[in-house]
C-alpha cells in the first residue's frame, strides 16, 4: 500500500522537522531544568503546556467517548465508520497529554507516586488516574485494529467479549476526567476571574467537551479524507453537525443561568476587558456555530461543516486558555509569555502524534473507507469486535 | 488548638534578622540580587528564600508611614496546597498547624503553586531534579519545643508564637488599646478560611501587597465536587448500561421473525 505514486511529501517533511526540533529541547530540559527552556516562574507555574496540551488536549480527545457512546450505546449505526478514527484521535490526544507532562512535571519518573500516595480530595489525583486508566482503555479499544492486522483471533475474540464493559468504562472515566479538569479550577476562587469561576465549572467542562467531540471528528475526518483520499460520507458528518448545536445550547444556557443565579450577569457588560474575551468565546465558539449548524445548506456542505467545526474547536480552546491561563491572576511582579522552546515542545508533541496517526491509518484497518471514495459503505471484513 | 504567629507591624523595625535566621536554619544560600530602587531584598520569595520583609512608603490617614511586612507561608487552616496535591506531599500538622512538605511524595506537578491564594510555594526552576520549596514553620523546631528561627531572631517582639486563639485575642487587645496606630483588622483570622500566621498593621493590608480574600476556604468547592464524583460516575454507569440494554432490546424486538439478523450481542 506504500508504493502508490505521491508528490513530494512536504507535509511529512515539515512534520518531521517539528518533531525532531522538540528532541534537543527536551534534552535541555532534563539537563538544565525547566527554567532553562521555559518562561515559567514562581509567579506562573503552569503555562502553555498545561493550558494547551492538558486542558485542550483532553477536551479535544472527547470525540472518542462521545462517538463510542453514540454508536455502541445508543446504537446509531450510521456513525460506525468514524468510531475507530475517533477513538484513535482520542488515544493520540492522551499520548500528547502524557508526552507533554513528561516535560512539564518536575520529576516525571516519580509519577507512580500517584498510585501509592492517595489524596482523594485532590482533583488532580482524579485527573492523574483518569489519564492512566483511560489511556489503557483506549489502547484496548484500539487493539482490535492491531489484532485484525496480525490476524490474532483469540485476543480479538477476548476484546470482543469485553467490548461493551470496556466502552462503558471508557465513557465513565472520560466523563469523570472532563469534569475533574473543571474541578481543578475550583481551588482557585480567589485567582480565577469571577466571570469564569463558578461551582458548576466541572459540569461546564463536561458539556463543552461533549459538544466539541463530534466537531473534532468532523475536523479529523475531513483532514484525513484530504490526506488519504477516502472521504467519509457527507451524510455521516452532517449528522454529527446536527448533534452539536444541541449540546452547545445546553452549554450556553448553563453558562448564562449560572451567571444569572449568582447575580453577576452585569459582568458580561461591565467587567472590561474580561468581557471581551468572554463574549468572543461565547459568540464565536458557541452562538455562531449553533446558528451555522442549523442551516441545512451549511450542514450539507463539507466546507461549511469543516469551517463551523473549526469555530466550535476554536471557541473551546479559547475557553480553556481563558480559565487556565489568561484570567488566572499571576503573582505580583511576574509576567509570562511562553518561551519559543515551550512552543517547540507543544508543537513537537503534536507532530509526533500526527506521525503516529498517519502510520496507524496506513498500516492498520482504521478507516473503513479505504480507497472506496463515496461508494456505498462496503465494510472491510471485520471480526466480532470493532 | 494549634499554634500561630502574630506579626505586629508597629513593632517591626525592618531589620531582616528573621530573613537571616531563616536562611541559616534552612541552610539556604544567599541570592545574587540587583538594586532596583526598593528595599525588598531579595525582591520576592524563591526556592532559597522562604521569607522576605516588604518595605513600603504609605500615605495613610494623612500620615506618612514607613511600613514593613514579613512575608512567608501563612500556614492556612484549610490549605489550598494540601487540597491540590494529588499525592498528599503537603499536609497540615494538626498539632502545630504547620503545613509541611514531603519531597518523598512529590513529583513536581506544581498544582500547589497555582492553587495557593497567597502565592507562596516556589520551585527549583534551574535544577534538573526540582522540588517545591516553602516556609516550614520550622516544624522540626516546634516539635522540639523551640520557636521558629525567625521568631527567635526577632529583636523587638514583632513576631510572637502562641496558641492561635490567644494570639487573636492579643491582637484585638492591641488594636483596641491604640486604635489610631492600627488598621482595625486582624489579617489571617478569617482570610481564606483562616491562617496560622496573623497580622496587624498600621496601614491598609492592600498597601502592603496582601491579597484581599474572602472567608471561604478555597478547598470547599473542590471537596464538594470530589465527594459527589463517585455518585456521578455510578450514575453514568447505570445510565449507559440502561441505554445499551434498551437499544439492544429494541433491536431484538424489531429483528424477531427476521431470520438473517446479525448475531446478537457485541457485533456492532
Amino acid at each position: 500500500m506504500m508504493q502508490q505514486k505521491r508528490p513530494f511529501p512536504y507535509g511529512t517533511l515539515i512534520l518531521s522537522i517539528v518533531a525532531l526540533v522538540s528532541v534537543p529541547v527536551m534534552i535541555i530540559r532534563y539537563l538544565y531544568g525547566l527554567g532553562a527552556m521555559s518562561n515559567l516562574s514562581d509567579g506562573r507555574a503552569w503555562g502553555l503546556w498545561i493550558s494547551f496540551d492538558l486542558y485542550c488536549g483532553v477536551a479535544l480527545a472527547a470525540g472518542g467517548f462521545t462517538l463510542a457512546a453514540l454508536v455502541h450505546i445508543f446504537n446509531a449505526e450510521k456513525y460506525h465508520p468514524v468510531v475507530r478514527p475517533a477513538i484513535l484521535t482520542a488515544f493520540l490526544g492522551y499520548i500528547i497529554v502524557i508526552l507533554a507532562l513528561l516535560v512539564d512535571l518536575g520529576q516525571p519518573w516519580y509519577i507512580w507516586h500517584i498510585m501509592i500516595n492517595w489524596n482523594i480530595h485532590s482533583p488532580l489525583f482524579e485527573v492523574g488516574w483518569c489519564v492512566m486508566l483511560y489511556t489503557g482503555v483506549l489502547a484496548l479499544e484500539m487493539s482490535p485494529a492491531l489484532f485484525e492486522r496480525l490476524h490474532w483471533r483469540i485476543p480479538l475474540r477476548f476484546i470482543g467479549m469485553i467490548q461493551i464493559p470496556l466502552i462503558i468504562a471508557g465513557i465513565v472515566i472520560s466523563t469523570g476526567h472532563q469534569n475533574s479538569l473543571g474541578s481543578m479550577l475550583l481551588l482557585l476562587p480567589y485567582t480565577l476571574d469571577p466571570l469564569w469561576y463558578t461551582p458548576i465549572l466541572p459540569a461546564l467542562f463536561f458539556v463543552s467537551a461533549v459538544a466539541v467531540g463530534p466537531a473534532m471528528v468532523i475536523l479529523e475526518s475531513t483532514l484525513s479524507g484530504m490526506a488519504f483520499g477516502h472521504a467519509v460520507k457527507l451524510d455521516v458528518l452532517s449528522g454529527l453537525g446536527r448533534i452539536i448545536p444541541f449540546f452547545l445550547g445546553i452549554y450556553l444556557i448553563m453558562k448564562l443561568a449560572d451567571l444569572a443565579a449568582a447575580g453577576q450577569l452585569d459582568m458580561i457588560v461591565n467587567s472590561y476587558p474580561q468581557n471581551v474575551y468572554w463574549l468572543a468565546e461565547v459568540i464565536v465558539g458557541v452562538v455562531l456555530p449553533m446558528v451555522l449548524f442549523s442551516i441545512p445548506k451549511i450542514r450539507n456542505n463539507r466546507a461549511g461543516l469543516f469551517g463551523t467545526a473549526l469555530l466550535v474547536i476554536g471557541g473551546l480552546i479559547f475557553n480553556r486558555f481563558n480559565v487556565s491561563l489568561l484570567w488566572q491572576e499571576i503573582r505580583p511582579g511576574y509576567t509570562y509569555f511562553p518561551h519559543w522552546m515551550e512552543f517547540a515542545v507543544s508543537a513537537g508533541v503534536i507532530a509526533w502524534a500526527i506521525i503516529v496517526f498517519m502510520l496507524a491509518i496506513r498500516l492498520l484497518p482504521i478507516s473503513e473507507h479505504r480507497g472506496e471514495a463515496e461508494a456505498p459503505a462496503g465494510r472491510v471484513p471485520e471480526a466480532a469486535a470493532s | 488548638m494549634s499554634k500561630g504567629v502574630l506579626y505586629d507591624g508597629n513593632r517591626c523595625i525592618g531589620c531582616r534578622s528573621c530573613q537571616v535566621a531563616c536562611k541559616s536554619w534552612n541552610r539556604n544560600p544567599a541570592e545574587d540580587t540587583t538594586n532596583k530602587g526598593g528595599y525588598d531584598n531579595p525582591p520576592r520569595l524563591s526556592a532559597t528564600t522562604f521569607t522576605t520583609v516588604r518595605f513600603r512608603e504609605v500615605d495613610h490617614n494623612g500620615k506618612f508611614h514607613w511600613a514593613f511586612a514579613k512575608t512567608q507561608c501563612m500556614h492556612c487552616l484549610h490549605p489550598a496546597c494540601e487540597g491540590a496535591c494529588p499525592v498528599g506531599a503537603l499536609k497540615r500538622d494538626k498539632d502545630t498547624g504547620a503545613v509541611v512538605y514531603d519531597d518523598g511524595r512529590c513529583f513536581g506537578c506544581r498544582y500547589c503553586m497555582v492553587a495557593c491564594p497567597f502565592g507562596i510555594p516556589t520551585f527549583e526552576w534551574d535544577d534538573p531534579l526540582p522540588w517545591i520549596r516553602k516556609c516550614t514553620f520550622c516544624s522540626g523546631r516546634l516539635d522540639g519545643g523551640l520557636e521558629p528561627a525567625c521568631v527567635t531572631a526577632c529583636p523587638t517582639g514583632a513576631l510572637q508564637l502562641g496558641e492561635r486563639e490567644d494570639l487573636i485575642t492579643e491582637a484585638r487587645a492591641r488594636i483596641s488599646a491604640s486604635p489610631d496606630k492600627y488598621v482595625d483588622h486582624v489579617y489571617g483570622e478569617k482570610e481564606a478560611g483562616g491562617t496560622s500566621w496573623l497580622y496587624i498593621l498600621p496601614v491598609p493590608f492592600e498597601e502592603m501587597g496582601f491579597p484581599a480574600l474572602g472567608e471561604e476556604a478555597p478547598t470547599e468547592n473542590p471537596h464538594i465536587a470530589m465527594r459527589t464524583l463517585p455518585y456521578y460516575a455510578g450514575g453514568v454507569v447505570v445510565l449507559m448500561a440502561g441505554f445499551y440494554w434498551l437499544t439492544k432490546r429494541k433491536q431484538k424486538l424489531s429483528h424477531t421473525g427476521d431470520k438473517h439478523g446479525k448475531k446478537e450481542g457485541v457485533a456492532k
